[in-house]
């Protein structure tokens, strides 16, 4: 059984996000970190791992030289090796491009289960593990809240807005996690230590079998942004402060009559 | 003539609101691309709301009456739009931009060499094509873009971003879709639906109204407050990622950057200071009211209306007025 982590490389969370000004991409110069939804993944591949020792689990990073470190940081929490692919031709790609590289990947390296966050902190758009299984022709389990491996395949749980469908589905397959179905760990510092020693590839596009590259970057984006202005500030709101005994929710109770809201 | 798709999203047989914003959203920019509105619908039960779906302004509705639909997870979906797509050569299919309907839009974009843009809050029609309005990393910078020339435009919409309509059509005419899941589509089956009781609450991002939690409610017991604040202004129930992580909320309503995104006409924030992680998922709401004992909680700064206070002194005096109000 072997596991393929695809992780992604994201601006901090905690801090403001812009779009690069020349090319309307996310702006990476800021500092970059381990997308959190990732490491719902790493833990449910590392907890497989555990039940099932013989288990090989890959961490997959698109992404510069620079987001060496991001896959260091994912092999930490227990993960067996990394592969970056970096390759300037990958930049300005969409979700649909993004998705071929991390397709041609995960089938060079092969898998039984890919095991996606399901959304990144900055792009937030869910599209890619879909467009992955689609490239695949595999099923895709997304937004799993419950995950469970059984004979010859998986059953899980997706969440949704009214609650979720439980599915049963062959392997290999694509799966993307919910926060919901575990409570990850913190990398121990034997974790750290350990993977400054473990194997990362690099590969470029080459190294990726059955690749299109000329249906991938810029040139080949199917969603092309345009214009990209900031948000028009917001003007200052009235703040009472409370007397402590509540008396204050008259006053809420006032604004909101008058905006019909009651 | 063209037609202009809007995908219907239902639930119990019955389409969610969405459905309609969509309908508003696709009868704004048909007449540019000089195409006439159709739904889909897959699943049964489009016959019944045929009239809902014609007062709207769809002109016809192709209907795979199928519970193959919702039986498998996203395939069959997916192989009956490729099949009405193939057919059809719709300008543009415009879909809810929630986590299951974008799953069956990232799929059939693949299939089809169609673009995908997802969480549109205004669409308009440049040089023939849609133009969509986005709001990105939390609402922080609006972006416009397209789906590139010759590929089919698939367009997520955001809810409440547009409002429902009635166009004065009439029922619209019900075409049958004639589609048999291939076994691919088919692997994956939905062995159990199960649908968590919501006591009746509109979900948040569906609600004009959205009440939300967040480390300052202390306890589980908090929620059953704001429950009961939410139920008398017809509003949803949303929490902080400290709250869901903590256990005293469901996951599927946290809000936030590792959660959902809702842009509700009035979004109420009690016990939330309001980090920047919490904030995208709700700063685009219209009208936005804070309650927070601590006067430096960054969600002031966005806030319409801020209570510095405790909420557990204002709440309790909030519902007690609104019953007041009620009668």
């Amino acid at each position: 059984m072997r596991i393929v982590i695809p992780v992604k490389w994201v601006p901090d969370t905690a801090g403001e996000k812009h779009l690069d000004p020349g090319s309307l991409t996310v702006d990476r110069s800021v500092a970059s970190v381990l997308c959190p939804v990732n490491e719902f993944a790493i833990e449910e591949a590392v907890r497989i791992k555990e039940a099932a020792p013989d288990t090989e689990t890959v961490v997959l990073i698109v992404g510069p030289e620079a987001a060496g470190p991001t896959a260091a940081k994912a092999l930490s929490y227990g993960l067996d090796r990394a592969v970056r692919v970096t390759d300037d031709a990958v930049a300005g790609s969409d979700a649909i491009g993004t998705a071929r590289v991390i397709a041609a990947a995960a089938s060079t390296i092969g898998f039984d289960l890919l095991l996606f966050g399901n959304q990144s902190t900055d792009a937030r758009t869910s599209l890619v593990p879909a467009m992955v299984a689609e490239l695949l022709g595999l099923p895709s389990i997304t937004y799993a809240r419950r995950l469970e491996l059984v004979d010859g395949g998986l059953v899980a749980d997706r969440e949704h807005e009214e609650g979720y469908d439980t599915v049963s589905s062959p392997l290999p397959a694509v799966v993307s996690v919910v926060e919901a179905i575990n409570e990850p760990r913190f990398p121990s510092f034997k974790g750290i230590m350990a993977a400054k020693s473990k194997p990362q590839d690099v590969w470029d596009l080459s190294a990726l079998d059955g690749l299109d590259t000329a249906l991938v970057g810029a040139g080949a984006a199917r969603a092309v942004v345009g214009t990209a202005t900031p948000r028009p500030p917001k003007a200052a709101g009235t703040v009472v402060t409370d007397d402590g005994a509540g008396s204050s929710a008259a006053e809420l109770v006032a604004w909101m009559a008058e905006r019909k809201f009651v | 003539m063209t037609e202009l798709l809007v995908l219907v999203d239902h639930s119990g047989g019955a389409p969610r609101r969405i459905t309609l914003q969509l309908l508003a959203a696709a009868r704004a920019v048909a007449p540019a691309l000089g195409a006439e509105v159709a739904a889909v619908w897959l699943g049964p039960g489009a016959a019944e709301h045929a009239a809902t779906l014609g007062a709207h302004g769809a002109v016809r509705v192709h209907h795979w009456d199928s519970a193959d639909a919702k039986g498998y997870v996203t395939l069959p979906q997916v192989e009956a739009l490729a099949a009405l797509v193939a057919a059809d050569r719709p300008a543009a299919v415009l879909f809810a931009s929630s986590n299951h309907v974008k799953d069956v839009a990232a799929r059939l974009a693949v299939r089809v060499d169609g673009g995908v843009i997802t969480d549109a809050t205004g669409l308009a029609v440049e040089d023939g094509a849609v133009v969509a309005t986005k709001e990105v990393f939390g609402g922080d910078v609006i972006t416009t873009s397209r789906v590139a020339d010759g590929h089919l435009p698939l367009i997520g919409v955001a809810s409440n971003a547009f409002a429902a309509e009635e166009s004065g059509g009439g029922p619209a005419e019900v075409v049958a879709l004639d589609v048999a899941p291939s076994d691919a589509a088919t692997a994956a089956p939905v062995t159990d639906a199960v649908v968590q009781a919501s006591a009746g609450r509109p979900d948040i991002a569906e609600a004009s109204i959205v009440v939300s939690g967040g480390r300052g409610l202390g306890d589980a017991s908090g929620f059953e407050l704001l429950e009961r604040l939410a139920d008398l202004l017809g509003g949803g129930v949303g929490a902080s990622r400290a709250a869901t992580d903590a256990g005293w909320y469901p996951h599927r309503f946290q809000i936030g950057q590792t959660g959902r995104t809702i842009s509700p006409s009035l979004y109420l924030g009690t016990g939330i200071s309001g980090a920047i992680q919490h904030r995208a998922g709700m700063q685009t709401s219209q009208h936005v009211v804070a309650i927070n004992k601590d006067p430096e909680a960054p969600i002031f700064q966005i806030a319409d209306f801020g209570i510095v206070g405790d909420l557990h002194q204002v709440v309790p005096k909030l519902i007690e007025q609104l019953e007041a109000r009620r009668g």
